[in-house]
């Protein structure tokens, strides 16, 4: 027990958050979707609460037209397993799934209406897992194909987390083609990152339904999801078994992985530190000794208080200001130097070329 | 840098006087302290001591028959300003302190201690007084902590609550076998009888807003396992850390605030699992009956008494002790902010709180920590957004920013003049407004990097466009170039 107890504060964190991201959106992405909801199954079964777990997805095939078993969704062939389920909490759903709002759940900087189970509320205590798959390139990762985010932005807003202490360990897993190249540039402290495939390769889907017609998951993922089976919320297995997982030869890309940043020793990390939420534990040795013989201090909340306020519809947009404002005056600047240097080159040209007598004419 | 100023009065009884005194009383003493956190952070302490003599009224108080009495007589006469402390000297026999005890620590800021026979041992005595009663050096360190390289912290110093603005209790209450137990528990008048002067003493610290709810049918992660001996059922320690995580995810955690919220689950077991105990390390029954999770909460078991006779109907009502159960709850409570007693020496007396939770001195322990942590959050949060601005030069910086920022640094320069003063409240309130304004500077939703280009992306956008464009321009250029120079060459070629 002492081990345990030793194992159990050498990792210093307190709680636990996932951040998992699926990039695609349309039917042939199918296995981007299932990839994801797998994650989001294996925390959850580690211990992990919704409540820590901030779920993009494009959501867009379980109900979509095409797909021959609504309101499903299937990470294995022959229909195993439904990782849609009926408890699947998205928190970024369709469009809404953007660099923009990705990095903005990062880095904390989120317009105050935005409702609690969409922000990432971790502190310098807090373990967490970003998994994100989709397709990438070198360098970048494509967002539902009208845009992409660089691994140097990805760098920067793991370091403005870590400016204010928003982690205290992160565990990073990307799995795209050429993924390798998203994890080249971080330069933050305690930042660990495992990708499915190396700058050159292409990551491979694994398996195709014949039943759905489309490919059902990808095979880092599929294999990882095979490992963090046997993961029970007391194992011991610690990251070194991760990094073995999905060799050459089954995964036909090479997957690396990238711990200098970190400063344990990847042999003692225990896989449950990011995948599981296994909370420190100490038992209350002592109560404190209560007069119980007091009189209750008069309760603070006074019932008439509640019916008197009328309550009334909340002004969304001041519409009257709006429609009587007038317009806003700016003000006028002189055109900027390279525009002025422009006009003059071309008019100057212009003039050169077919000759000082047409200038009477302008003026 | 940060100075801790504690200004602490060293009352002479008639008696204690020791005969080594460097100057006739009263006089003014100076102690100063550094505390090295890492090669550039340090914060010295200083104590800035006042020895003199008793008063009349003292006297007639320290003449009382008990230290607690004592206590209470002298805490009218009492300097009462947060972060001050006051030791009365009694002499080495006096009989106001039991047998074996140099020092009684009362309720409130003041402490009584023997005299020790000369000035150095009476001086290592208030020493480990104000260790005991103001901050020592660790839990310093230990406010500071995100400063420290991880090698030197011990384990447990950061396991306390962050300082925040305001916390969230809430109360649940677990009942997973509501066909045997019906529970009834007076939460309402519980919270009003022994939880709200708790919370009314540590409303300084913070804003405190208190919720509680049942939940049926919530059962834990663990199946405990049945002890013969005991005809017990019993929950191992270390299975313990696996019981939190099935609960949590239904305990619907506060979707309306954004403070960290503290938990406080009173379960009931089940009627086929009673009684259920806690066992420590050791495999002994805990008193308790509880176990808590730092920046979490606490969980108690509620055993219920099996019925008189094997026929009773169910449900059995069942009546909460409430008493019993805010005894615990308010001991997790206390251990959650850090405020244990475990590391007083032995010569030390206590004194109990009482209903009021935690004695005034523990209540400067949490600010002292709290203002610290905050100092050293605001400037690493100004410091980080004045990186952040010097990277990405076009960054836009609204008006209202700017000006949270500036407020944050006025309130953070006027908490640090007032510690060095040793008014310790206004410190705190101004190191809460740094804190307000610099995050709601730094997490401005305009400061997006994303939102702002550098400068090479706007070239590699404009140069294709641009560039076939100035093509002709240039070549249209170097031909008048060559023409003017032509015609200044041959001036008179004019027929």
């Amino acid at each position: 027990f002492q081990d345990q107890a030793e194992q159990f504060f050498r990792s210093g964190h307190t709680n636990n958050w996932a951040v998992l991201v699926c990039t695609s959106r349309f039917w042939f992405n199918y296995r981007h979707v299932a990839n994801t909801l797998s994650v989001y199954r294996s925390v959850k079964r580690l211990g992990i609460p919704d409540s820590h777990i901030v779920l993009m997805l494009a959501d867009d095939m379980a109900c979509n037209p095409r797909n021959p078993k609504p309101a499903t969704v299937f990470s294995h062939k022959n229909m195993e397993l439904n990782v849609y389920g009926d408890d699947v909490e998205v928190d970024y759903r369709s469009y809404e799934v953007t660099v923009e709002n990705f990095l903005r759940v990062l880095t904390g900087r989120i317009p105050p209406s935005t409702p609690r189970s969409k922000r990432l509320l971790s502190d310098d205590r807090s373990n967490i897992l970003i998994y994100m798959t989709g397709h990438g390139g070198n360098g970048f990762l494509k967002f539902q194909d009208s845009e992409e985010i660089t691994n140097v932005e990805l760098a920067d807003a793991f370091e403005q987390m870590w400016q204010k202490r928003r982690y205290n360990e992160l565990l990073f897993i990307i799995d795209t083609c050429q993924g390798a190249s998203m994890y080249e540039r971080f330069y933050s402290p305690n930042i660990m990152a495992l990708a499915s495939s190396q700058v050159g390769e292409d990551s491979l889907s694994h398996q195709p339904d014949l039943g759905i017609g489309v490919h059902l998951m990808d095979r880092y993922t599929f294999y990882v999801l095979e490992f963090l089976e046997e993961i029970h919320p007391a194992s011991q297995t610690n990251m070194n078994d991760l990094f073995q997982v999905c060799p050459k030869s089954l995964c036909v890309s090479t997957p690396g992985h990238r711990t200098d940043l970190f400063q344990r020793d990847p042999g003692s990390v225990l896989i449950t530190d990011f995948f599981g939420s296994v909370r420190k534990v100490e038992i209350t040795t002592e109560a404190l000794a209560l007069d119980r013989h007091v009189a209750g201090v008069e309760s603070k909340f006074p019932e008439e208080e509640l019916a008197t306020e009328p309550l009334k519809y909340a002004e969304q947009l001041p519409v009257a200001q709006i429609i009587h404002q007038k317009p806003k005056q700016k003000d006028w600047h002189p055109p900027g130097g390279f525009i002025l240097g422009l006009w003059a080159l071309i008019i100057m040209v212009f003039f050169k070329t077919y000759g000082i007598k047409h200038m009477k004419h302008v003026f | 840098q940060v100075q801790l100023v504690v200004p602490m009065a060293v009352v002479f009884g008639p008696g204690s006087v020791p005969r080594d005194l460097p100057r006739p009383l009263p006089f003014r003493d100076v102690q100063e302290m550094e505390i090295s956190v890492n090669l550039r952070t340090s914060v010295t302490s200083r104590y800035e001591m006042r020895y003199r003599s008793t008063t009349g009224q003292e006297e007639a108080a320290l003449a009382a028959a008990t230290a607690r009495e004592a206590d209470a007589a002298l805490h009218p006469l009492q300097d009462t300003t947060l972060g001050s402390l006051t030791m009365y000297v009694v002499p080495e026999t006096s009989p106001l302190l039991p047998q074996g005890i140099n020092v009684y620590v009362g309720r409130h800021r003041s402490a009584l201690v023997r005299a020790g026979g000369s000035l150095a041992a009476l001086q290592a005595r208030l020493r480990e007084v104000t260790q005991v009663m103001s901050f020592t050096a660790s839990a310093i360190a230990a406010a500071l902590s995100d400063r420290v390289p991880d090698s030197q912290l011990s384990p447990d110093a950061r396991r306390d609550l962050k300082s925040s603005l305001g916390y969230e209790i809430t109360f649940s209450l677990l009942n997973p076998d509501p066909k045997s137990h019906t529970v009834d528990w007076d939460i309402e008048g519980a919270v009003n009888r022994y939880v709200k002067p708790v919370l009314d003493k540590l409303s300084l610290v913070a804003n405190f807003s208190v919720d509680s709810q049942i939940l049926y049918y919530a059962v834990l992660g663990v199946t405990p396992r049945y002890d013969k001996e005991s005809s017990s059922f019993l929950l191992s320690a270390h299975s313990l850390p696996h019981v939190i995580n099935p609960v949590e995810a239904r305990l619907g955690s506060s979707a309306a605030s954004l403070y960290p919220v503290l938990n406080f689950l009173l379960y009931v077991p089940e009627r086929s699992h009673s009684p259920l105990y806690i066992q420590d390390k050791d495999g002994a029954p805990v008193s308790t009956n509880a176990f808590h999770s730092p920046r979490w909460g606490g969980i108690m078991v509620y055993n219920v008494e099996a019925p008189a006779s094997p026929q009773a109907s169910l449900p059995l009502h069942v009546d909460v002790d409430m008493a019993r159960v805010m005894e615990v709850f308010l001991a997790q409570l206390r251990l959650l902010f850090g405020l244990s007693r475990e590391e007083v020496p032995p010569h030390f007396l206590l004194e109990s709180p009482g209903n009021e939770g935690l004695a005034d001195w523990e209540l400067d322990h949490l600010l002292w920590a709290h203002t610290v942590e905050n100092i050293a959050t605001v400037s690493t949060t100004l410091t980080s957004l004045a990186q952040l601005l010097d990277k990405i030069g076009n960054i836009v910086i609204k008006d209202d920013v700017a000006s949270e920022v500036y407020r944050a640094v006025a309130s953070v320069q006027s908490a640090v003049t007032k510690l060095s003063l040793g008014h310790l409240h206004a410190a705190f309130q101004a190191s809460k407004e740094a804190v307000t304004s610099s995050e709601r500077a730094f997490f401005d939703p305009s400061l997006l990097h994303l939102l702002y280009f550098p400068d090479d992306q706007k070239f590699a956008i404009y140069i294709p466009l641009f560039l076939p464009m100035a093509v002709p321009i240039l070549l249209s250029l170097v031909k008048i170039v060559r023409e003017s120079r032509l015609r200044r060459k041959e001036p008179t070629k004019m027929d």
